[in-house]
């Protein structure tokens, strides 16, 4: 796996998202590195939105304000492709027309330079999640269980700066699930990435073992 | 850390704005330039030819021309009558079968006849028709007792009718797709369940609940199907009345005129048939007004229509049959095209020979390469523009597509007689010679607005989140429309390329115009032969015209099995 140079904090500072005037949602909060923060909330209570948000790529349809902060770098206005936001959605989305190797490969920064150090960054990623010898599968031909693990691999190569989990585990069968919570969070905490989750699910924020902020649905006293 | 900024996309306003007037410079410019190249001969304005004035005489000219009204009307009103029955035809069938086996059969058997060009189809429909065709032959001598063809003025018929026969069994499949793109918008399976349960037959029931918001999504191809069809030329060379012929078709012949002042009058037809045009869609607009009217008294009745299996299943044999009428038409012109002597009314030639194909296919040569030189490099060049249009757009996010998608329509609302004719004018009196680049523009003009329909719908379904994750890891975004959209789209982007590849084979009067004889196609070629009548030549063209769309989408269907043999993903 890649050093990470460094890892800081992210910060949602007043981050407001409304949509047609209506507020969905304002959250304050700073993750620390290795924490995950986890945002609770029903269907259509805009944390798909907050995710969007940080991830630089929020619907013009929204109006968001707020601001967004890792370490001291603000990253509000910075395009989606400079903020180095890891991101896991509930489906793996692994692409289609690569090999489970060009996947990982493809997320690899160009700073590891040369064919061959980068296959073989790919070949230990694959091995450390027990898909040895994967490299060249069709991504189709893998389980679910499989790929999500490639998805993780993916998104950690990728050397990113903070983790964005939408609802990843909602989709697995529940012995998987258990599962990958917990290879992700561990694996979030090892590298010292600061994450944000949204889920409706409240054992995952339990498997998050980090602060809960419950969005939408009904005002709590 | 009170302090609150605004997160706007910055430029995503004007960068959607800067692709939407690209887009109108692109299609808008050379439409208006070309009806200046119109407008002005028609009153006499053509410095290069002499005409330096501005005077009427022209439009008394076009006036004392025989049976000038009667060529105006004819087209007018075959337009008209082939509107509303593929109107009806495919109105009547959505209602009728949307959601049923029944549908997706004929879905099938429907689908293949848009690639087919218009001339070839013309052809097949002639051949069939035709006193001496094989449907007359079939029942010869047995029931009719004909021991020589009947001298019928079939398919050349002075209504019109064959013509407009020919025309429906085109535009049928094309307002069928389009509906088809729009249907998935609507709740098909909610209102008919609602419907039923009030107790309305099924197409009562969908004519009160999907209709009117079926109809308001494929209006402008209605507009697009009246425009062409009352403008049509190489199909009213082939099927339509003679002597006198329709309009355009008029108009055609005398901007072949050696006598180069018959441009003046010819600008002044051009004209009129923009006229005709123009109310052709003033009646198309009451006669929607019309229906609405209709519409809105059935719904107010209450009245169920409980008994529509009649105008059902008319519906479904009048789809299947314009299938049915080209394939079988194409399978004469195959059979035309190896026949030895083959004399009426035998059903079958005595024998099969090569001959004609190997006479013929030296001299079509020249004419095949220009052909699919030119739809290669005129696919080519929209689908590339049609990707950047459309990556640019993107990267506003998921936007409306509802001023874009009306400019598309722009080059499909206007006769193409009137502003290509425009063009020609411009080209020679810049005193530029017909050459590949000037066909090969007008081409893309034509063939871009299709490239764009077909490519904008997968475009938008694309899973966003890809390119999503692809940002995240710092990709930047040419390198993510290369590495991640557009592989993704490979399907789409080639089909998008045949169905470019097909409309620039099947162009007819552009190519005639812009090329002015110096440029011969398969489709120039075709429709000259015409009148010429051997039909195992005919045969031949058409067969080696229709052949090269059907050959655009194999290729289109076989490449990503071929590029993604190991990606199951992508095969499918």
């Amino acid at each position: 796996m890649l050093d990470i140079a460094e890892t800081r904090p992210l910060t949602l500072a007043d981050v407001t998202i409304r949509l047609a005037g209506r507020t969905l949602l304002a959250v304050s909060a700073t993750v620390m590195p290795g924490e995950v923060l986890t945002i609770m909330g029903p269907s259509g209570s805009g944390k798909s939105a907050l995710l969007a948000f940080a991830g630089g790529f929020l619907d013009p349809a929204f109006d968001a304000s707020g601001r967004l902060l890792i370490g001291k770098g603000d990253l509000t206005v910075v395009p989606a492709n400079r903020r180095h936001a890891g991101i896991l959605f509930q489906d793996p989305l692994l692409f289609p027309h690569l090999s489970v190797g060009g996947n990982i490969v493809f997320a690899i920064p160009p700073a590891v330079r040369g064919r061959e150090a980068r296959r073989a960054l790919a070949e230990r990623a694959l091995d450390e999640v027990g898909l040895a010898g994967f490299f060249d599968r069709d991504p189709e031909t893998l389980s679910g269980g499989q790929k999500a693990r490639v998805a993780l691999q993916r998104v950690l190569v990728s050397a990113p700066h903070f983790l964005l989990l939408d609802e990843p585990f909602s989709k697995l069968d529940a012995a998987l699930r258990q599962q990958m919570r917990e290879l992700v969070f561990s694996r979030a905490k090892a590298a010292g990435l600061p994450a944000l989750l949204v889920t409706h699910d409240s054992a995952d924020a339990e498997a998050a073992g980090g602060r809960v902020i419950e969005i939408g649905g009904e005002e709590k006293p | 850390m009170g302090q609150r900024i605004r997160i706007k996309a910055p430029r995503a306003g004007s960068r959607a704005l800067t692709a939407d007037t690209l887009l109108a410079l692109i299609l808008g410019l050379p439409i208006l330039a070309g009806l200046a190249g119109v407008i002005l001969p028609a009153f006499g304005y053509l410095p290069a030819l002499g005409g330096s004035g501005l005077k009427r005489d022209h439009f008394a000219e076009l006036a004392s021309q025989p049976h000038i009204l009667r060529s105006s009307l004819t087209g007018l009103l075959a337009g008209l009558a082939t509107t509303g029955a593929a109107v009806a035809i495919v109105g009547t069938f959505l209602a009728g079968f949307a959601g049923t086996p029944v549908f997706s059969r004929i879905q099938h058997l429907v689908s293949p006849l848009l690639a087919v060009p218009h001339a070839a189809a013309a052809f097949a429909l002639a051949f069939l028709v035709a006193p001496s065709g094989f449907l007359v032959r079939l029942v010869s001598p047995e029931l009719t007792g004909f021991t020589r063809p009947p001298q019928w003025l079939v398919p050349n018929d002075p209504l019109g009718l064959s013509m407009v026969a020919g025309l429906i069994t085109k535009e049928v499949p094309f307002l069928f797709l389009i509906a088809l793109a729009a249907l998935p918008q609507l709740p098909l399976r909610q209102s008919r369940q609602l419907t039923a349960a009030l107790g309305y037959g099924r197409l009562g029931g969908f004519l009160v609940s999907l209709w009117p918001a079926l109809y308001r999504q494929i209006r402008l191809a209605v507009f697009a199907v009246l425009v062409y069809s009352v403008s049509v030329v190489d199909l009213a060379i082939i099927l339509g009345p003679q002597l006198p012929a329709t309009l355009p078709v008029r108009i055609a012949q005398w901007t072949a005129d050696h006598d180069l002042g018959a441009r003046f009058l010819a600008s002044a037809a051009a004209l009129l048939q923009l006229a005709i045009v123009l109310a052709a869609v003033v009646i198309w607009l009451l006669v929607e007004r019309l229906g609405r009217f209709a519409l809105a008294r059935l719904t107010y009745s209450g009245r169920r229509l409980r008994n529509d299996a009649v105008p059902r299943f008319v519906s479904a044999c009048a789809m299947a049959a314009c299938a049915a009428l080209i394939f079988l038409g194409i399978a004469i012109l195959c059979i035309w095209s190896v026949a030895g002597l083959w004399p009426f009314p035998n059903d079958l030639p005595a024998e099969l020979t090569p001959q004609t194909w190997l006479r013929t296919l030296p001299q079509l040569w020249p004419a095949l390469q220009t052909t699919i030189a030119l739809a290669l490099a005129a696919a080519a060049l929209a689908l590339l523009s049609a990707i950047l249009l459309l990556h640019h757009n993107g990267a506003s996010g998921r936007g409306g597509n509802g001023p874009r998608y009306r400019l598309l329509y722009l080059p499909l609302l206007l006769p193409e007689i009137s502003f290509v004719f425009g063009l020609q004018i411009l080209i020679v009196s810049a005193g530029l010679k017909p050459a590949f680049a000037s066909v090969l523009a007008v081409h893309f003009l034509f063939v871009l607005p299709y490239v764009l329909l077909s490519l904008s719908a997968p475009w938008r379904e694309l899973d966003r989140r890809f390119e999503n994750i692809a940002a995240g890891f710092g990709k930047p975004s040419l390198q993510i429309l290369l590495t991640v959209r557009l592989p993704l789209l490979l399907r789409a982007c080639l089909t998008a390329f045949a169905v470019g590849f097909s409309v620039s084979i099947s162009l007819y009067l552009p190519t005639l115009l812009i090329g002015a004889g110096r440029l011969t196609t398969i489709a120039t070629e075709a429709v000259a032969l015409s009148s010429g009548g051997d039909r195992r030549v005919i045969g031949v063209y058409a067969l080696v015209q229709a052949s090269l769309p059907f050959l655009a989408f194999l290729i289109a269907s076989l490449g990503p099995q071929l590029l993604f043999r190991n990606r199951r993903a992508m095969r499918t």
